[in-house]
């Protein structure tokens, strides 16, 4: 008996809600990826506290320094060794303030992002530093615990 | 001459480069993506040495020195208030404690609101703590978890000299 040969066919899935599916997935993740990466050094750990809240308004300008607890800083991704060799980035930070309008440095917010371990010396130094160029403005960044207590 | 119909062909189009791309891209965001947990700010108002001291007008707000004493390690050992010293285990709470009582002792609320906090911290004494003081003169949890604010003004004594 001569057996008949099948026509194959290629199937199709209907992809469509797949497709959908994906491309909403991705809207999702790039609506929450966050840019500011570079503000905030990864490998400070920040203390908790209950009371701390986010500042409601961003402020006209404001200068991130994430301090280590062996005293280097790092600033927009770029590490200073020590405290000391700041003035030439306050400097460039002023000026690109008074660029954006903010010409008075007082107005200007310094967030300090100090890591849990750093002696508080370390931090008046860097505050010491700060007022050399007439910042006068900090804040001191903690993480927020929840549940309290 | 009589022309045959022609079929309509059904036009696919090749969309297999398309979700090669996308999913590409999907992989790409949920490697990157990162949960950052909430951050919070205490503000420090340090003016500079000058603008307060030539201005003979301003009236000095009520001013309480809060000393942290670093012990071994960097871990706190006591807390000295206006003289008053807390170095048991409930320090913190104690803290928070005398300066509600202070605040109390103004009467006036919009003094009480005037009321500022120095401290005055060992170089060695671990951030943390710093961080643990401050946040115990700035308010406290209430069992509803509410929080009620107490003082809103804190400044570093300037130990550069």
């Amino acid at each position: 008996m001569k057996i008949k040969r099948r026509k194959t066919e290629i199937l199709e899935g209907d992809l469509t809600p797949m497709i959908d599916m994906t491309f909403q997935l991705i809207a999702f993740f790039m609506l929450l990826i966050n840019f500011s990466e570079v503000d905030r050094a990864e490998e400070i750990t920040l203390p908790t506290s209950v009371l701390a809240v986010p500042p409601e308004v961003r402020p006209d300008y404001q200068i991130i320094l994430n301090l280590e607890p062996g005293g280097s800083v790092k600033h927009e991704g770029q590490a200073i060794e020590k405290i000391e060799f700041l003035g030439p980035i306050f400097t460039q930070q002023l000026n690109a303030a008074a660029r954006e309008g903010v010409t008075d440095p007082a107005e200007i917010a310094v967030i300090i992002r100090s890591h849990q371990d750093t002696p508080t010396g370390l931090v008046q130094e860097l505050i010491s530093k700060c007022q050399e160029s007439e910042l006068q403005s900090f804040s001191l960044r903690v993480k927020e615990k929840v549940g309290g207590g | 001459m009589q022309m045959e119909p022609t079929e309509p062909e059904e036009i696919k189009l090749n969309m297999t480069a398309m979700i090669d791309i996308v999913f590409q891209l999907l992989v790409f965001f949920i490697m990157t993506f990162k949960v950052v947990a909430m951050e919070g700010d205490f503000n420090v108002k340090m003016p500079l040495a000058g603008d307060t001291a030539n201005d003979m007008d301003t009236v000095l707000p009520d001013l309480i020195v809060v000393e942290l004493i670093a012990g071994t390690n960097g871990a706190i050992n006591s807390i000295v208030a206006d003289g008053e010293t807390f170095s048991d285990q409930n320090m913190y709470i104690d803290l928070t404690k005398f300066i509600e009582q202070r605040i109390a002792g103004e009467g006036n609320p919009e003094d009480a609101a005037d009321t500022e906090v120095e401290f005055d911290i060992d170089y060695g004494l671990k951030y943390s703590f710093t961080v643990k003081a401050i946040e115990a003169v700035s308010g406290k949890v209430l069992p509803d978890g509410t929080i009620k604010k107490l003082i809103q003004k804190v400044k570093f004594k300037d130990n550069s000299n």
